[in-house]
């Protein structure tokens, strides 16, 4: 009994948190320092290209405000299979971490499809400082819902072997709480790279 | 008595000899890793720094050339900063956290692992660029342009991005695993308020560590970008700006000088209470001030820009906000010295080594301050007076405080003590060897004798003070042999430590020495912030609401003690094959990212 006990407290923790989750929040907190220093670069170096391509020519809002709304819904679905396997609901929890995991992907394919038809354009890192600042900045974030998605698949794996149970559903919570995040940041890069474009 | 000591049964799962080591999760192994790593690159980086004094005894000397030069003081400033002071510390910090804490491990020990491999495997790929076409040779600060491809054609600079980066990456993963452990995993009673002082500053660091290294990160990412895909960030030709890596790294930088000697705070605060048989003198104010350098830290960047040439108002609250930052430190000292004050003083090397610390910091701090002062900055801009300074705070203050930590340490350790005679020899020969090589740059700054410069004449009246300051160098180098003869003798026949040779205030020296891989037979309770002390002498205890005795509180169970693992080695050994591919071949890369991609697979379905 002592032993259990012994053993709650540690995984509790002395401010009553998970370990694992303290360390999510923390490695958020720091994550947010990276992406400052990208879009604080993004914004000092706006408007001093020397040369085109020129983000008002070439950027596209409506294909990006498609792609925003589908990183926006993931969110959605991923809060729907948390509270899913809250309720032990298990199948539930499966089928809605999929959906966030396809609407990650459809971003990155949408992501994709707008490099590709930037690079015709003949944007590209090294085009100008909007080639280099955009694609640092937006590359950057598409690595981070790449992760993020390869995530989810662990989870899924762990899932679909049962590992995740209505009393033990950290892991949900975890991803979660990252794939929040980017969604965030995402929100702050659209924003200022597409809606304050000019 | 002590009611922490004891043995317990452990699970036989362990990997001996090299095995051992190479997958080892323990704090303590971990640490002792650290230690001794961090001290080899601190002897390869003092050779550095002898190579760089020899060239510079005498006027007009050709014993290394330019571009050589230029790569050994770059080599020096990167490794005595990011593979010495910065991972010595976390080997202390490994070390001595969770036994200060009353716990068994680092909260996530895998992790400690990986951290520790990223950070050996950074130093090695920063290291091998010797063999590999030339080492990074535009200052361990870079500034753009002279990191341009235009300027640095080697794979140098490249090396030395990744390289900082892979070290980046293990101290982020350090700090989270040390925010965690100390926000978390504090015996039953050890509020926040009851931590040891090492334990407070260590968590300052992590925080420092963790909103500060982003931004390096960025500015290193960029630089990566501009030298190897034509992104012209830095260059101001197309459009791009030198002077956003300034800002970008000193964003970084500047933290990092509190990352490099909070620490060194830490160990002080720790050695003199208990040298001077005292509790630490306005314990409150010793750990706040340190939060409040923390934050500071963060608003004071651009005084290393005064004369890039901002405007007058930017200039004056950078210069403003500098010196704010004198109040918390000398609060802190301040505080060390009422600590000393009226105490029973055991003049041990440890306690040595810490007044030293405190005059050689006292030093180094006020230059800190004239450099603040912006006429006098734009007089001693790029001088020797900066490079006195900058060595006054981080070897008069941090390799003053690491030697008290080794002394300190050293028992607990290795269950045996180092020669007090030896160490304070080592002492003397150090601090004059000190005084004598950097002393005299603040006069070789103010007679105008610019840094990084690789000769000079013998019209400009530099030539006495440049021969006494190599001279200085290498009667430091001399107390370091007698130190590493110190380690040798005490190691193998030095006097037995016992469990507490210093009649210590705090919970590691509870346990045994070394302590056994759990720790501590039975987790502390805490009631006071001198938790071992007030225990021997509970008529002494200065707090109220300390208990006569405190019991042990449950009964010992055997610890579950997680087994060795290959997948932190696995994953950092990846990581840096996808780095040298990088350098050398891109699309090489994959195979990189994948041993990464196999490593955490290996590591998400290990049993634990």
């Amino acid at each position: 009994m002592s032993d259990i006990a012994a053993q709650h407290e540690i995984e509790t923790g002395s401010l009553g948190v998970d370990n694992r989750k303290l360390a999510i929040w923390t490695f958020i907190a720091s994550e947010v320092m990276f992406f400052t220093g990208l879009i604080v670069t993004y914004m000092v170096m706006r408007g001093r290209s020397t040369a085109g391509p020129y983000p008002a020519n070439v950027l596209s809002v409506p294909l990006v405000a498609v792609n925003t709304f589908v990183l926006l819904g993931s969110s959605f679905t991923m809060v729907t299979a948390l509270s899913a396997i809250e309720r032990g609901d298990a199948r539930g929890l499966r089928r809605w971490l999929i959906a966030t995991a396809v609407l990650g992907l459809l971003f990155l394919s949408g992501q994709a499809f707008e490099f590709i038809s930037l690079a015709r354009e003949g944007a590209s890192l090294s085009s100008n400082l909007f080639g280099a600042t955009f694609f640092t900045l937006t590359g950057f974030h598409g690595l981070h819902v790449f992760v993020g998605v390869i995530w989810i698949a662990f989870v899924l794996a762990r899932a679909f072997r049962g590992g995740v149970t209505q009393d033990n559903h950290l892991a949900v919570e975890l991803v979660g709480l990252y794939w929040h995040f980017v969604d965030i940041v995402w929100i702050i890069i659209f924003t200022v790279v597409y809606l304050l474009r000019a | 008595m002590t009611t922490t000591a004891g043995t317990l049964p452990v699970e036989k799962h362990y990997a001996t000899g090299i095995l051992r080591w190479l997958t080892t999760v323990n704090h303590k192994d971990i640490g002792i890793l650290y230690l001794v790593s961090a001290f080899i690159f601190f002897l390869i980086g003092g050779i550095e720094s002898l190579l760089i004094r020899l060239q510079l005894g005498t006027p007009n000397n050709t014993f290394l050339s330019p571009e050589a030069y230029n790569q050994v003081f770059t080599m020096h400033g990167t490794t005595m900063i990011f593979l010495f002071v910065m991972p010595l510390m976390a080997g202390f910090g490994n070390y001595i956290v969770p036994l200060l804490l009353g716990a068994r491990d680092m909260a996530f020990p895998r992790l400690n692992a990986l951290s520790y491999w990223l950070f050996l495997f950074g130093g090695i790929l920063l290291y091998s660029s010797f063999l590999l076409g030339g080492a990074p040779d535009a200052g361990w600060f870079a500034y753009a342009p002279l990191t341009s491809l235009q300027y640095s054609q080697s794979h140098g600079m490249d090396f030395w991005v990744l390289g900082i980066l892979m070290t980046g990456v293990g101290s982020t993963v350090g700090s989270l695993n040390f925010v965690t452990t100390i926000l978390n995993m504090r015996a039953p009673g050890m509020k926040m308020s009851k931590m040891p002082m090492f334990v407070w500053q260590q968590l300052v660091t992590s925080f420092l560590i963790l909103f500060a290294m982003p931004s390096l990160t960025v500015a290193a990412i960029l630089l990566f970008f501009e030298r190897n895909f034509g992104a012209p960030f830095y260059l101001a030709g197309q459009g791009g700006d030198p002077v956003l890596w300034q800002h970008l790294f000193w964003f970084f930088g500047h933290p990092e000088v509190y990352i490099l000697i909070l620490p060194a705070f830490g160990i002080i605060s720790e050695v003199l209470p208990v040298f001077s048989r005292k509790p630490i003198f306005g314990y409150t104010a010793v750990a706040y001030s340190g939060v409040a350098i923390g934050f500071l830290g963060f608003t004071v960047w651009a005084h290393h820009m005064f004369a890039v040439g901002m405007n007058p108002i930017a200039d004056a609250v950078f210069s403003l906000d500098s010196m704010i930052i004198a109040v918390p430190t000398s609060i802190k000292i301040f505080n060390w010295i009422a600590t000393i004050w009226g105490g029973k003083i055991n003049f041990k090397a440890p306690f040595l080594f810490a007044v030293g610390f405190i005059a050689m910091f006292i030093i180094g701090g006020l230059s800190g301050v004239s450099l603040a002062t912006v006429p006098v900055d734009f007089q001693v801009e790029d001088t020797y007076y900066v490079v006195a300074h900058l060595h006054y705070v981080l070897f008069g203050g941090s390799v003053f405080a690491i030697f008290a930590g080794i002394f300190y340490w050293f028992p607990k350790m290795t269950g045996r003590l180092l020669s007090d005679r030896l160490g304070k020899l080592h002492f003397w020969v150090m601090f004059v060897g000190f005084n004598l090589t950097f002393f005299p740059m603040h006069f070789l700054g103010l007679l105008g004798m610019p840094r990084r410069i690789y000769t000079y004449g013998s019209t400009y009246g530099w030539d006495t003070l440049n021969l006494l300051e190599t001279i200085g160098a290498f009667t430091i180098a001399v107390s370091i042999l007698i130190f590493l003869w110190n380690l040798f003798v005490s190691l193998r026949a030095g006097e037995k430590a016992g469990n507490d040779p210093w009649d210590a205030h705090t919970l590691e020296w509870t346990t045994t020495s070394p302590p056994p891989a759990y720790n501590f037979a039975t987790i502390p309770t805490v009631h006071t912030r001198r938790p071992f002390w007030d225990q021997k002498y509970p008529a002494l205890a200065t707090e109220k609401n300390a208990p006569p005795a405190p019991a042990a509180t449950a009964t010992a169970a055997i610890p579950h003690l997680p087994a060795g693992s290959f997948y932190p080695i696995i994953i950092a050994l990846g990581l840096a094959l996808a780095f040298y591919a990088m350098i050398f071949m891109l699309p090489l890369a994959i195979i990189g990212i994948v041993i990464v991609f196999a490593g955490i697979i290996g590591w998400v379905a290990e049993p634990r």
